[in-house]
């Protein structure tokens, strides 16, 4: 039987002159993440999006998993496709949706009759449906108001479906509306949620990982790699940036204070990613900050670590429970990645007693020990770069 | 010449799988829990492996523990689940078709204070949907059915299984043995509802000694060894990376499911024909069945003397299941065929090394026994 995809789209539809670029970055941004599955024919009607494959042997399971996880879409469906006559629309009612049905106690049918020549009306079409529906699977029964199943009738002028209960979409708006920015990964919980967030409001990613080994491992980096993956698989492509980092914080370590080490390390961290963010065409800054998570994620502190950057910096986790982050890291798939347990570079050479309070003036004075331009210059000749969730997966190269 | 028709016993490791195992013993032979070098390139092929595993049930690495086998995930996965589940239902449905690894661990739980259903099959090997569906109780735990049985080749109603729990809102974990489907029919565990699924390397092409379960992210069961934390605790020990490496790279060399079983269709129609014209064979296995394992009895020879002879002859295949070891299979028992019948069932199973060649030494072989053995009572 044939089967397509019904996407409804979300606050897109709210969107005003511009829908049309919403709408069209969505449908290539569709298009890119199904093209390794086969050919499908993509268009948009109303505020409905119809995915139609062009060969027999697309993977549909999969098809509908990505689709999931593509931002703009509010629901999706599965749904047979029948002719449009009452009879074959019965037929594919009872066998697309047995084995929904036979899951269900309870059903409903709800009709949307889109093309007004079809001869019967909706209410004729719930009731010659329903009726069949009873008479094919007796251990149903109806129930209007919390049916298991809501089987859905949609006859439209390009043909007519029959699908079950929509899925939740991964919402959001499409990837590529809003921009590009640089997101400040380390391998733990909230970096990734922070870059799933933001993708989810429009923005393309471009991810910035400090290394510092020998004091961290090439599996702290190949778990950001990893994690980037799992982003990728909502956000589309990511390119990631490795910035070798241990210099620098050996210089701070034997040359400032101890107590400002994070802080200064967070300074030189926001330099190098606003450099990288330049480079990229980003326009903002992302990090995983969390009001009074840990002690550079002081109000203060994160004045001391703005005051080095000239773009805009999103948090968008800093008014978030851990608890609530866990839980989006979870559903995205991030969290069982974020905690295999590796030295990343922001636990290396942790000062005892960091400065919660710390003034802006201190930080500047300390950083004159250092030759900070030089120091930056120094990782980016020494930096590498990767595509992540493309077609050349994996591949690296310098700058 | 030899003709081995006795695939569903085991197959033979193929080229990819052992050039796998080979590179774990001379050069990826580290323990993927170190931390030095060796160790993370142990650990990218152990992961690597993992995802080549997931890659054909279509779900995420994550959710494959490897196990040292088929009878390990199986009772990895029953006890695992009724530990976990006891104290909402004690309730456990299975079927009278399966493997001993399953029907084995069932007869402990029953011992344990589990109440276990033991669905039968018709005189075909079938299990009716309708019956399985009644079995499960709003108290069941667990319903573990095999996908394929594998002395019939009967394919199992698990889509009933799965709209069964959902219907009656059991507390049921679903576990699939998925030993001789896996590779061979399409099983996506996420979109049937399974919660967990056995599956073994040597059954497709890859090394004796190496199993996983699939164990759906969310579904929690409990393990019974305890170590040091690999496999994410459910089933800790250092991992046997030749066997593991072998069977990620027997999953990469698998081919197309639709396009082999259009070839093993042709094999298994081949062998059909060929023994509807032998006088006193009565084929067991039912049409509908997996066109890779194909049962039948010879007529009032015993297995065990015309097994003798078929192997005499260079061509191999099975008494009932190579794990009954030639005891009276409880499997056709159940079906409730005759002891005749019983006594002289044989199997013979396919892969994709074999071909019509194959087909046809087995039914001379075979027209050849038929005469001079039952001549000879």
């Amino acid at each position: 039987m044939k089967e397509i995809l019904l996407l409804k789209l979300g606050e897109l539809v709210l969107k005003g002159l511009n829908r049309r670029v919403f709408e069209d970055t969505l449908l290539k941004n569709l298009r890119r993440r199904l093209s390794p599955l086969g050919r499908f024919d993509l268009r948009a009607r109303q505020s409905t999006i119809v995915i139609t494959p062009l060969s027999e042997d697309v993977d549909m399971d999969e098809a509908a998993d990505r689709v999931g996880r593509v931002f703009g879409i509010a629901t999706y469906s599965r749904a047979g496709v029948a002719k449009k006559n009452m009879e074959s629309i019965l037929e594919t009612g009872k066998t697309y949706l047995a084995p929904v049905l036979e899951a269900a106690r309870t059903f409903k049918v709800e009709a949307k009759r889109a093309d007004k020549t079809f001869p019967l009306k909706s209410p004729q079409i719930c009731e010659e449906m329903g009726g069949f529906l009873l008479e094919q699977f007796p251990h149903l029964s109806v129930d209007v108001h919390h049916p298991d199943v809501t089987v859905y009738v949609e006859v439209r002028d390009f043909g007519a479906y029959v699908h079950g209960n929509p899925v939740r979409g991964a919402g959001g708006i499409p990837v590529g509306t809003g921009g590009k920015a640089a997101v400040l990964i380390s391998g733990g919980i909230d970096s990734p949620v922070a870059a799933w967030q933001m993708a989810r409001r429009g923005l393309e990613l471009t991810a910035v990982h400090f290394a510092s080994p020998p004091y961290t491992s090439e599996r702290a980096e190949q778990k950001v790699v990893d994690l980037l993956e799992q982003v990728g698989q909502w956000s589309g492509r990511i390119r990631m940036f490795t910035m070798p980092f241990a210099h620098i914080q050996e210089e701070i370590r034997d040359k400032c204070p101890e107590e400002l080490f994070t802080l200064l390390m967070r300074r030189f961290m926001m330099r190098i990613a606003e450099r990288v963010a330049r480079r990229e065409g980003c326009e903002a800054l992302i990090t995983g900050e969390s009001l009074g998570q840990v002690a550079s994620q002081t109000l203060q502190a994160i004045c001391c670590t703005d005051a080095v950057v000239s773009m805009p910096v999103f948090r968008p986790l800093i008014g978030s429970d851990k608890a609530d982050i866990v839980a989006t890291a979870r559903r995205i798939g991030t969290f069982e990645i974020s905690i295999e347990p590796y030295e990343d570079c922001c636990t290396v050479f942790t000062p005892k007693h960091p400065r919660t309070h710390p003034h802006l003036q201190a930080l500047e004075e300390a950083e004159l020990a250092l030759d900070c331009e030089a120091l930056i210059d120094e990782s980016f000749e020494n930096a590498r770069v990767r595509l992540i969730g493309g077609p050349a997966q994996g591949k690296e190269g310098s700058l | 010449m030899e003709h081995y028709l006795d695939n569903s016993s085991t197959t033979k490791p193929c080229k990819e799988a052992v050039e796998a195992a080979l590179d774990a013993m001379t050069h990826t032979f580290g323990n993927p829990s170190s931390l030095h070098a060796l160790g993370f390139a142990a650990s990218r092929a152990l992961e690597d492996a993992r995802e080549s595993v997931a890659a054909v049930l279509g779900v995420s690495r994550a959710e494959i523990t490897f196990t040292s086998g088929g009878t390990e995930a199986n009772n990895l996965a029953i006890f695992g689940a009724y530990e976990a589940r006891k104290k909402r239902g004690r309730r456990v449905v299975t079927t009278a078709i399966e493997h001993p690894s399953v029907l084995n661990p069932m007869k402990e739980l029953e011992k344990r204070g589990a109440e276990v259903v033991y669905v039968k099959p018709d005189g075909d090997g079938r299990i009716s949907p309708e019956v399985l569906a009644q079995a499960v109780t709003p108290d069941t735990v667990l319903v573990s059915l095999m996908a394929v049985n594998n002395e019939v080749g009967t394919v199992l109603p698990i889509d009933a299984a799965h709209a069964a729990i959902v219907r009656t809102k059991a507390p049921a974990l679903l576990h699939v043995d998925a030993v001789q489907a896996f590779g061979k029919l399409p099983l996506k565990p996420s979109r049937r509802g399974i919660d967990l699924l056995t599956v073994s390397a040597h059954k497709i092409h890859g090394l004796k000694g190496t199993g996983a379960l699939y164990i759906r992210k969310g579904a929690h069961i409990l393990p019974h060894t305890f170590g040091g934390g690999q496999e994410r605790d459910v089933r800790p020990g250092t991992e046997g990376m030749p066997g593991i490496l072998a069977f990620g790279a027997a999953c990469r060399a698998l081919p197309d499911p639709q396009k082999e079983a259009k070839v093993i269709e042709a094999l298994n129609a081949r062998v059909r024909a060929g023994l509807q014209v032998l006088p006193d064979v009565t084929v067991l296995s039912p049409a509908d069945a997996s066109p890779y394992v194909l049962s039948f009895s010879a007529g009032r020879v015993r297995a065990q003397t015309m097994l003798n002879f078929l192997s005499a002859r260079g061509v191999y295949v099975s008494s009932g299941s190579a794990c009954a070891k030639g005891a009276e299979s409880h499997v056709l028992k159940a079906m409730g065929l005759s002891k005749d019948q019983i006594d002289s069932a044989l199997r013979v199973s396919f892969s994709r090394d074999n071909t019509e060649e194959d087909c046809d030494a087995l039914l001379s072989a075979l027209a050849e026994g038929m005469r001079t053995l039952q001549a000879a009572r």
